[in-house]
């Protein structure tokens, strides 16, 4: 576990993840019960009129939260919302970022993003973290 | 074509946070924190038991508007946000319901494209609210002919 004094504004969290799978979206529309088939099933993203199977945006928008879990012992996730601005396409690479904004009373406001490696924002968002 | 179930809201479906297919949520989207799997680690917590990641309540059943019928396919996942009043605890009954908060039609670059807001609760057994979510579904002009023909 982390501790939100670890906050700060002008270094944000970031993982980077490993390329996107087929696996991962087949696991996740399991879980999920998300089972469009443009997530998973090449002949059916072409149907729809797409160059291959997207990730679901929901799978983005999970990981993209996982940035906040280590300090769960002093916040909780009160706020999280995302625009989804862009595909993810199988082999992508993202880059998950929350980057501090302001902090009021106890509340930590955060900005949020998920970037393919060509540094385009596939998803975009706010988050508050709030202190218990 | 869904403004008539504007505010329409659907029948409250009971569901449980359960353990098995929160693991298999947190792996999905690795996230695989103790605090959410580890059953010790959740007693010891603040919380007094694992609670779920944030966007867990993907998996509930909210019910059905009636009257509200969408294909499964070439709808767009425009925008997500979740509330929370506190976290989901492991183990907790749920009542979950939807309803259709607008509907409004906008010129877009592919033709006419329909906008769905959408709203979701989360309630304790009791009625006190844990959280609430709120989707942006956007419906393509091929989508909207194929479902009036």
């Amino acid at each position: 576990m982390n501790i939100v004094e670890e906050f700060s504004v002008g270094t944000p969290l970031e993982i980077t993840l490993p390329p996107v799978s087929r696996l991962d979206l087949i696991k996740y529309a399991g879980a999920s019960g998300d089972f469009n088939p443009i997530h998973t099933i090449d002949e059916e993203a072409t149907k729809a009129g797409l160059p291959g199977i997207i990730a679901h945006g929901m799978w983005t928008m999970g990981n993209l939260a996982k940035l906040f879990t280590p300090y769960y012992k002093e916040v909780f996730l009160e706020d999280y919302s995302v625009a989804f601005k862009g595909m993810v396409f199988l082999n992508d690479v993202l880059t998950l970022k929350a980057s501090l904004v302001s902090i009021q009373n106890d509340r930590y406001y955060f900005d949020v993003a998920a970037l393919n490696q060509k540094n385009e924002a596939v998803v975009k968002g706010s988050a508050v973290l709030k202190r218990f | 074509m869904f403004e008539s179930l504007i505010g329409t809201r659907s029948t409250p479906v009971k569901n449980i946070v359960e353990r098995g297919s929160l693991k298999a949520f947190s792996k999905s989207i690795g996230d695989e924190s103790p605090l959410y799997l580890d059953e010790l680690v959740g007693k010891r917590s603040r919380y007094g038991a694992n609670i779920a990641p944030p966007t867990y309540p993907r998996v509930f059943d909210y019910g059905e508007i009636q009257g509200f019928d969408l294909p499964n396919v070439g709808l767009i996942h425009g925008k997500q946000s979740f509330h929370y009043k506190r976290p989901l605890l492991v183990g907790e009954t749920v009542m979950c319901s939807t309803s259709l908060e607008n509907y409004y039609e906008r010129n877009g670059k592919s033709g006419l494209l329909g906008f769905l807001l959408l709203k979701r609760y989360g309630e304790e057994p009791g009625g006190k609210l844990i959280f609430t979510e709120e989707q942006v579904v956007i419906i393509t002009e091929a989508v909207r002919e194929g479902m009036s023909s």
